[in-house]
């Protein structure tokens, strides 16, 4: 049974269509790539996955479930979770507490428990802290735990974000444009950070990416996106000679 | 506020001087009024800091919510609990008033937080005015003449319990599970959502919890004054409730009782200037907007305000860390 599965993915805004009969079947423990040039439909795709949006059309299924109409908290709840092409961290809020606010669903205690500070809460207030900070030091974060996550580096706050989707427990991870901005010598270590959480986490990924460097180095299966249809699916090296990529990415003359 | 036995030491402290301040008449009652007055605004504005502050949605009619408190545990007092012993009833009316207020901010919020952006201003400013006028023609409750026939049940120690309470309920559901879901909406709803915090789930129990401390906050202006009418509730309260979070500081409980104790006792300092200080106080807040538009305490907040365990996660991680790096 494949972890995720899409089927006839289909979304339009008003009369454009974004994505039309989007189709992707991933195996666990899969690393797949989707590229395309820019309003090719990737992040709309990762929106209709965890439920931003809801399709027009189409069919998702995680490991057998169908997922089409669920609430956002709903899929992550279900092993979801995804980072931000534009970093989407609470800002005002600490390193520790934008971990963990991703326990939220794994806390267990009532509001009254919380109000009043009896039952659970003191416990779990304590669980959660622990492991959050547990995290953090993994990824070397933990020194900072005490900041706001605005005054972090940006590379840190990449790094961050991952770290906060990884504490949802996800066992696939949305990976939107990780390398947007960074210079190559962060890019390599992006490239061994991800194989490094891909197994540590034994995770399923799909990257949406535009950096050629990342997606040819860490991805085993490339799907090529250009205005909202699939315009090719394989390995790296069968994309990288494919003439209708090279076609989208670079104009009609250049392919020839 | 400060650690379990200090805590209670100093609240009992608190309590046992308002009782006897009460009790021998040691202020003079007209201060003792503005005292207790400040003590209903700290409710009110920390109670609506929470929805505009922490959460960061926008509700202008928080006036609705104090009146439904204030008619609910008035009718009780006046009419449903005996009369001689109406003190002892009062906590209980109170309780009523809020949950009173409670119920209708639920079943305000639960189709208004189905949207999301600015039509919570919308909806509360109607809500607001639906009150007003619903209580106006219902005749049984006076109509627009008001209410009246409440004691004076309205007490310093009363009012000292009840803001203790309040202040220290809303810092614990802040910084509680909940309350980071009430700050991560605030940050960035969607993100928030994707974080697996179910984000319309927790809007509502925020707005409930606001508007159930409006409620008390006017049960206990209706037994300060032992007269009601439609009119106290209307837009213009709202309003002041509104300039005392934005003066105070928005998400801060220390701003809370900062904002409504300079806002409460600057009315009464500019009382004889008489209409001019209709002009002075809206001057006051344009020139805060100018040039401090967070409030003066905006989303600062005191050491004391902040739990112990919250305070000190990161550092008893560490000294754990250590220990057990030690033994290994």
């Amino acid at each position: 049974m494949p972890c995720l599965e899409v089927k006839n993915l289909t979304h339009y805004f008003g009369g454009l269509c974004a994505v039309s009969d989007f189709n992707l079947a991933l195996e666990t423990g899969e690393l797949v790539g989707i590229i395309g040039p820019n309003g090719a439909g990737k992040t709309t795709v990762f929106n209709l996955i965890t439920g931003i949006y809801r399709p027009t059309k189409g069919l998702i299924r995680f490991n057998g479930k169908n997922l089409t109409g669920l609430r956002p908290a709903a899929i992550t709840a279900r092993g979801i979770a995804r980072t931000f092409q534009n970093i989407r961290l609470f800002n005002n809020l600490s390193v520790l507490d934008n971990v963990r606010i991703a326990h939220y669903a794994g806390m267990k205690y009532t509001p009254l428990e919380g109000i009043f500070q009896i039952g659970r809460f003191s416990d779990e207030e304590e669980r959660i802290s622990e492991r959050s900070l547990e995290l953090l030091e993994r990824f070397n974060i933990s020194e900072l735990a005490e900041t706001e996550a605005r005054n972090l580096p940006y590379g840190m706050q990449r790094r961050l974000e991952i770290v906060r989707a990884l504490a949802t427990k996800p066992r696939l991870l949305l990976l939107d444009e990780p390398a947007a901005g960074m210079n190559p010598s962060e890019i390599l270590k992006l490239i061994d950070f991800v194989r490094i959480i891909r197994k540590e986490f034994s995770l399923t990924i799909i990257l949406i990416e535009h950096q050629m460097r990342l997606v040819m180095g860490v991805c085993e299966r490339i799907t090529v996106l250009d205005f909202g249809a699939t315009i090719a699916e394989g390995t790296p090296e069968e994309i990288q000679n494919n003439p209708k990529v090279l076609e989208a990415y670079l104009g009609e003359e250049a392919a020839v | 506020m400060i650690s379990g036995a200090s805590f209670f030491l100093s609240t009992f402290a608190g309590f046992l001087t308002c009782c006897l301040i009460q009790r021998f008449k040691l202020i003079n009652p007209y201060i003792l009024m503005v005292i207790m007055y400040v003590g209903i605004n700290i409710i009110l504005t920390a109670s609506l800091n929470l929805i505009n502050g922490y959460m960061g949605e926008f509700s202008v009619g928080h006036a609705g919510f104090m009146a439904v408190g204030a008619y609910v545990s008035s009718i009780l007092t006046v009419r449903v609990f005996p009369v001689q012993h109406a003190q002892w009833f009062f906590p209980l009316a109170l309780i009523a008033g809020g949950m009173g207020a409670g119920l209708v901010g639920m079943i305000v919020a639960i189709p208004s937080f189905k949207t999301r952006g600015d039509y919570l201003a919308i909806v509360t400013l109607a809500f607001n005015m639906i009150v007003k006028s619903a209580i106006e023609n219902i005749d049984a409750v006076g109509g627009p003449r008001g209410f009246l026939g409440m004691s004076k049940l309205t007490t310093l120690p009363w009012i000292f319990v009840w803001t203790v309470l309040t202040l220290w309920i809303i810092r614990n559901f802040i910084y509680s599970n909940y309350g980071r879901g009430v700050l991560s909406i605030r940050e960035d709803e969607v993100a928030s959502e994707l974080m697996g915090v179910h984000t319309r789930r927790v809007k509502v129990l925020t707005f409930v919890i606001s508007s159930f401390f409006a409620g008390v906050a006017g049960g206990l202006f209706a037994h300060l004054l032992q007269f009601i009418n439609p009119n106290s509730f209307n837009i213009l309260k709202s309003t002041d409730i509104l300039i005392m979070v934005y003066l105070g500081g928005i998400g801060s409980i220390v701003g809370s009782i900062i904002g409504a104790t300079i806002f409460t006792v600057l009315l009464e300092i500019l009382r004889p200037l008489e209409v001019w200080r209709m002009v002075i106080m809206p001057l006051v807040l344009v020139f805060l907007m100018l040039f401090r538009p967070k409030g003066i305490m905006g989303f600062r907040e005191l050491r004391l305000f902040v739990p112990e365990q919250y305070r000190k996660a990161v550092a008893r991680w560490r000294l754990k860390r250590k220990e057990y790096d030690a033994v290994s």
